[in-house]
């Protein structure tokens, strides 16, 4: 029997007022699988990914996630269930988040010593291992206004790992950073596909979609275009807008090696 | 024209223990404010909770649109007819108290509006319940913002607190009205009560900016 997916969205709809952002959106993503979804701006994907923790309601379909009904025809999980199902849940943002009022320690350890029941003794000691991962150990006890853009997403992502997630969801990680700094973010999220964690990844990064995705997904307009293993969308897109914006996006980048 | 500030120095005991009764009820003001406004500008976040919203914006259209000396009155002449009597005392702190929490209630729900909506989404998306991420994350990096304008609303309080006087406590203002009843000297009395009230609010207006100093020091801003 085939494996679960660990998200798996149905027919997805969302409107904001009169503007339809989602207009019937299916898909899955599997289990130690990486995701990447790519498209023009306001094409819906920060959307897609920001339903997918229950930030925003989707009005229609259904999303069910780690084996639970997220949302399903605009009725959201209670909010107790909801709380626990997004612990499951790691999410990244584009401009990071960092509580600045937390140490780098205090902001990983606040959601285990809260909401996991861990000590602080233990959950220091699981953020000082995150911190290593992500090559910050030596910056443990500064604040999050001390830090580097790239240092400071590396930090929201041992953040999002401290509550030992089933799956990460990253909206734009890298989109904030000046250029020399996004590689150092990029590598923390590859070793991380390396270990075998589930990630769901809105980028504009195409090097990173083709290196490390299993599986791209094109959206345009509310809709998935088209989704498949990267060579094939990269290399034969099927629908003439994939076409037309990889071409806009390799016109200013270069080409996707 | 002739200064005699003679009443003053003889009267400095009066003064001296009306100066303490201000800092009293200033400080009971002060407090009680804090705790109301605390409470009312949670409750005025989110206009989609009607009751308590409503509950919430028709306290302070009320405080803040009517005289402090009107309530203050209400209370220690107004409430008797009911069968209500406090003592003065308490007149002047509960009434101050009210009248400053509604102004600390929008210090309170601006600063808290002010905190960008991404720390919420990253408290919730970690699992934290509203109530939880509100007390973490977003409530003690409002209170930073709160400093400045309670500060101003600290010294006003000090300032309003001579309206009390008219209650028959024995104030700042009370005694040096007092002091004048039998000397007659009124511009070098005013003047020392002027003084005094000048100290009270300066050295609130500095420690306040000797916090603020403190906290954007260790990163809190």
């Amino acid at each position: 029997m085939a494996p679960e997916p660990i998200i798996s969205a149905r027919g997805l709809t969302k409107s904001f007022g009169s503007v339809a952002v989602l207009k019937g959106v299916d898909f899955d993503i599997m289990p130690s699988k990486v995701s990447v979804v790519i498209g023009p701006s306001g094409s819906g994907k920060s959307t897609l990914l920001r339903c997918c923790n229950g930030l925003e309601t989707a009005d229609g379909g259904t999303i069910r996630i780690c084996g639970q009904t997220l949302v399903d025809g605009g009725r959201m999980l209670p909010e107790a269930a909801l709380n626990t199902l997004r612990r499951q849940v790691g999410m990244v943002f584009q401009s990071f988040n960092l509580f600045p009022h937390l140490s780098v320690l205090g902001n990983i350890t606040i959601g285990p010593r809260k909401l996991r029941g861990l000590t602080d003794t233990a959950a220091e000691a699981a953020a000082r291992r995150l911190l290593d991962k992500v090559g910050l150990a030596h910056k443990a006890d500064a604040y999050p206004i001390t830090l580097s853009g790239g240092q400071k997403q590396r930090v929201a992502i041992a953040r999002a790992l401290a509550m030992e997630p089933q799956v990460m969801l990253f909206d734009e990680p890298t989109s904030a950073l000046d250029p020399e700094l996004v590689g150092e973010v990029l590598q923390v999220m590859k070793d991380l596909a390396a270990e075998g964690m589930t990630m769901m990844v809105v980028t504009h990064e195409m090097g990173f979609a083709r290196q490390v995705a299993d599986m791209v997904s094109v959206m345009d307009h509310g809709l998935v275009l088209e989704s498949g293993p990267p060579a094939q969308v990269f290399d034969d897109p099927q629908h003439p807008r994939t076409r037309e914006f990889l071409q806009a996006v390799t016109t200013r980048d270069g080409p996707v090696l | 024209m002739d200064f005699d500030f003679s009443p003053v120095w003889e009267g400095w005991r009066e003064l001296l223990h009306g100066t303490i009764v201000t800092i009293e009820i200033t400080l009971g003001a002060i407090i009680l404010g804090c705790l109301i406004g605390l409470v009312i500008g949670l409750g005025r976040l989110d206009p989609r909770r009607r009751i308590v919203y409503g509950l919430c914006t028709a306290y302070v259209s009320f405080i803040r649109g009517t005289p402090l000396l009107v309530q203050l009155f209400i209370w220690f002449f107004g409430l008797p007819h009911f069968g209500l009597n406090f003592p003065a005392f308490f007149c002047g702190i509960v009434g101050m108290g009210i009248y400053s929490g509604a102004y600390v209630s929008e210090i309170v729900r601006g600063a808290i509006q002010s905190i960008e909506r991404g720390q919420m989404e990253a408290a919730r998306s970690l699992g934290m319940p509203y109530r939880m991420a509100m007390r973490e994350i977003v409530v003690p990096q409002a209170a930073v913002r709160m400093i400045p304008p309670l500060g101003n609303e600290f010294i006003a309080l000090i300032k309003n607190s001579s309206l009390v006087s008219l209650l028959t406590i024995a104030d700042l203002m009370h005694e040096g009205q007092k002091i004048i009843a039998t000397s007659y000297r009124s511009l070098e009395v005013y003047l020392a009560v002027a003084l005094v009230y000048f100290v009270l609010t300066n050295l609130t207006g500095l420690g306040l900016r000797l916090v603020e100093r403190r906290l954007s020091a260790s990163g809190l801003v």
